[in-house]
């Protein structure tokens, strides 16, 4: 079976390049370009350095002692909260922005929910000079307000979104709607594992540097050889899929991606897309998306800003409907227990996005001999304020 | 369907109109629900040549605000595909103008692309443009289908267009070709510089064989006279949609905004 994308920008049905005339030329370019470049020993030089020496990488890969005792089961912690920026969002945010200057682009453009992409996307325009423009539904601006900050702080401007539901949704259309006015000096860095052939595909490749460090980590520091399963939070699945990729083709590593159920699967307000969404078009990839018979895309809930997305990559769309990888949900309330569970166990706050996949760790079968790994995509400063609530109401009960 | 196939209002219109094409933009549903038929009217009254009709998607990212607007103002009225092929039950005789859709093609895919097509054939529809329909998805699976149901098609090209995907737009379109004026969305009024009147006159040498109709940003009798002066025509839809968003009397309105963009109509 061929979990990877084919020489039409398909995994299986999934993928493509659903655009209108106005992006082909720029969607075209990187099409023709991306392997290439990506793949040049001086672009990989320079990548890999950036990583070690900016990045901070590699992440550790941390047994995280007292959460296995509880568990039964040996759980190690692919820590990219100790990335620069704290999330696993800078690694593509640094391939990008190379990518981008070898294509002569003068000023990038991005959409973030949580705020993590527009963060590390702020980051490498700083760290290169380049302008750098962040579109952000208002709903998240504000509830991940230090974000906002840090990245005004960059030097980045940030571009409030009031269309549609205000959320990561329509923070992408309006940076595809730049991306339409600005069509030749300007790079849309999209942050996720999402949108037009090659993004889903790049995205992973630049993210999956997490799991080539899994892989050769766990037979360095463990007595395992092989992880016997990966966990990881699925929105659009930057994270999931960096942390699934170089597994992909050992079948006998289980991959289970955790979707934000928000306040229940059957509640109506979700962001389950694999669980709830049926087969549609959504930010040019043709993937699964939650919407009404009619098709029209429904607004997505999770308490999570960066899980708050009613489409999903199409590669997981595909490996989801291949079986290679399993897909599970948590809700919001199990996403905050858990968050505070690792806090008090491990001594680490994570982002709410990560909080699900902790969230699931409970339920999850493996047994004592049985290594699982969790991608513990970023750390958990940007939701005090969520965190903090949740604590509040919990003690008054 | 084959006589239908054969004999195409858009064919029609651009072997007979003189002049220049003029062609309008509404939203179906919009701004109330049952007035789709009320504006097609109005706008065949006032001596528009050509309708698109959009129907309305949730996430409309190549539209700019007032487009953006509208497609939320008539999916909250209640529009939906299988509404409106109910309406355009009333299309045929009394609109005589082409007419065809325009819109996102999610909405299609989950209506079902032969099922869409054979309701378009059904209501008198002459024509589709499916912005984000990729060619090669249209080559293996619509264009025989838009055949069957004698649809014609209709593809966008942009000033960042290059030459050969332009020729080869040209050869698969069966309408027309849809001139986007400028790297913009929709609804931003455009005004027409060298650089426009380069690439304006840069399609016109090109001499393709489908007719250009030049869109996105023409909002009065100026800007459509110095857009289509070298091309077939010209396509309104944002400047209309403002002045059906504040219209008490949509024939009135209507024919005022048109004879100010062409008294001769």
């Amino acid at each position: 079976m061929n979990y990877n994308v084919d020489t039409r920008g398909f995994f299986g049905s999934f993928g493509g390049a659903y655009i209108p005339e106005m992006l082909v030329p720029n969607i075209t370019a990187l099409q023709a370009c991306y392997r290439e470049v990506i793949e040049e020993p001086a672009f990989q030089a320079e990548f890999h350095q950036l990583l070690r020496d900016y990045v901070g990488r590699p992440t550790p890969l941390y047994p995280a002692r007292r959460l296995s005792k509880k568990l039964g089961y040996p759980l190690f912690l692919k820590r990219e909260d100790l990335n620069h920026t704290g999330a696993h969002k800078i690694n593509n945010a640094v391939g990008q922005i190379l990518l981008a200057q070898r294509l002569g682009k003068r000023r990038i453009i991005a959409e973030t929910g949580a705020g993590q992409h527009g963060v590390a996307t702020a980051t490498v325009c700083a760290l290169m000079g380049i302008e750098c423009v962040v579109y952000m539904g208002e709903i998240d601006m504000h509830r991940q307000a230090p974000n906002v900050q840090r990245m005004q702080m960059l030097g980045a401007t940030v571009r409030a979104v009031n269309s549609g539901s205000r959320v990561l949704k329509d923070a992408a259309n309006e940076a595809m709607r730049d991306w339409i006015a600005n069509p030749e000096d300007t790079h849309y860095i999209i942050g996720s594992a999402v949108g037009p052939h090659p993004y889903p595909d790049m995205v992973m490749r630049f993210q999956s540097v997490i799991s080539e460090e899994i892989r050769w980590q766990l037979p360095a520091q463990t007595p395992y050889t092989l992880p016997h399963s990966i966990i990881a939070c699925v929105g659009g699945g930057s994270n999931a899929i960096g942390a699934f990729a170089r597994f992909l083709d050992t079948p006998e590593v289980a991959l289970i991606g955790v979707e934000a159920a928000g306040k229940g699967l059957d509640s109506g307000e979700t962001a389950a897309t694999i669980a709830r969404g049926r087969e549609g078009v959504l930010h040019g990839s043709r993937t699964l998306v939650m919407q009404t018979a009619d098709g029209q895309i429904t607004e997505a809930h999770s308490i999570s800003a960066g899980l708050d997305y009613p489409g999903v990559g199409p590669q997981h769309a595909h490996l989801a409907r291949t079986g290679r990888a399993r897909y599970v949900s948590v809700t919001d309330e199990q996403a905050l227990a858990a968050a505070h569970e690792l806090a008090r166990l491990e001594g680490i706050i994570p982002a709410l996005e990560t909080a699900h996949a902790l969230a699931y760790l409970a339920e999850h079968d493996a047994g004592p001999d049985d290594p699982v790994v969790l991608c513990l995509s970023g750390r958990g400063d940007k939701d005090m304020a969520a965190y903090s609530e949740h604590h509040r109401k919990e003690m008054s009960f | 369907m084959r006589s239908n196939a054969l004999c195409n209002r858009i064919g029609d219109l651009f072997e007979k109109a003189e002049g220049k094409v003029l062609s309008m933009f509404t939203t179906a549903g919009y701004p109330q629900f049952d007035d789709t038929l009320r504006v097609c009217k109005a706008l065949q009254d006032a001596g528009v040549e050509m309708i698109e009709l959009g129907f309305p998607f949730s996430d409309p990212l190549a539209d700019g605000p007032i487009i953006q607007r509208s497609n939320e103002r008539a999916l909250q009225n209640g529009m939906s595909l299988s509404v409106l092929f109910e309406q355009l039950q009333g299309l045929r005789p009394a609109i005589r103008v082409p007419v065809l859709l325009m819109g996102y093609l999610n909405p299609v895919l989950q209506y079902g692309p032969e099922r869409f097509c054979a309701s378009c054939a059904e209501v008198g529809i002459d024509g589709l443009i499916l912005p984000d329909l990729p060619i090669d998805e249209y080559r293996e699976r619509y264009q025989s289908m838009f055949a069957d149901y004698g649809l014609r098609s209709v593809f966008l090209i942009t000033p960042q267009t290059p030459p050969e995907r332009i020729r080869l737009l040209d050869g698969l379109a069966t309408g027309f070709l849809y001139v986007v004026s400028v790297a913009s969305v929709t609804g931003n009024k455009l005004a027409v510089d060298d650089s426009r009147k380069q690439y304006f006159q840069r399609i016109h040498e090109m001499k393709l064989s489908s007719p250009t109709m030049v869109g996105f940003g023409i909002h009065d009798r100026r800007s459509f006279e110095d857009s289509t002066a070298l091309l077939r025509g010209g396509i309104l839809g944002s400047a209309l949609l403002q002045v059906l968003e504040k219209s008490n009397d949509i024939a009135s309105d209507v024919r005022a905004f048109v004879h100010a963009i062409r008294s001769d109509s």
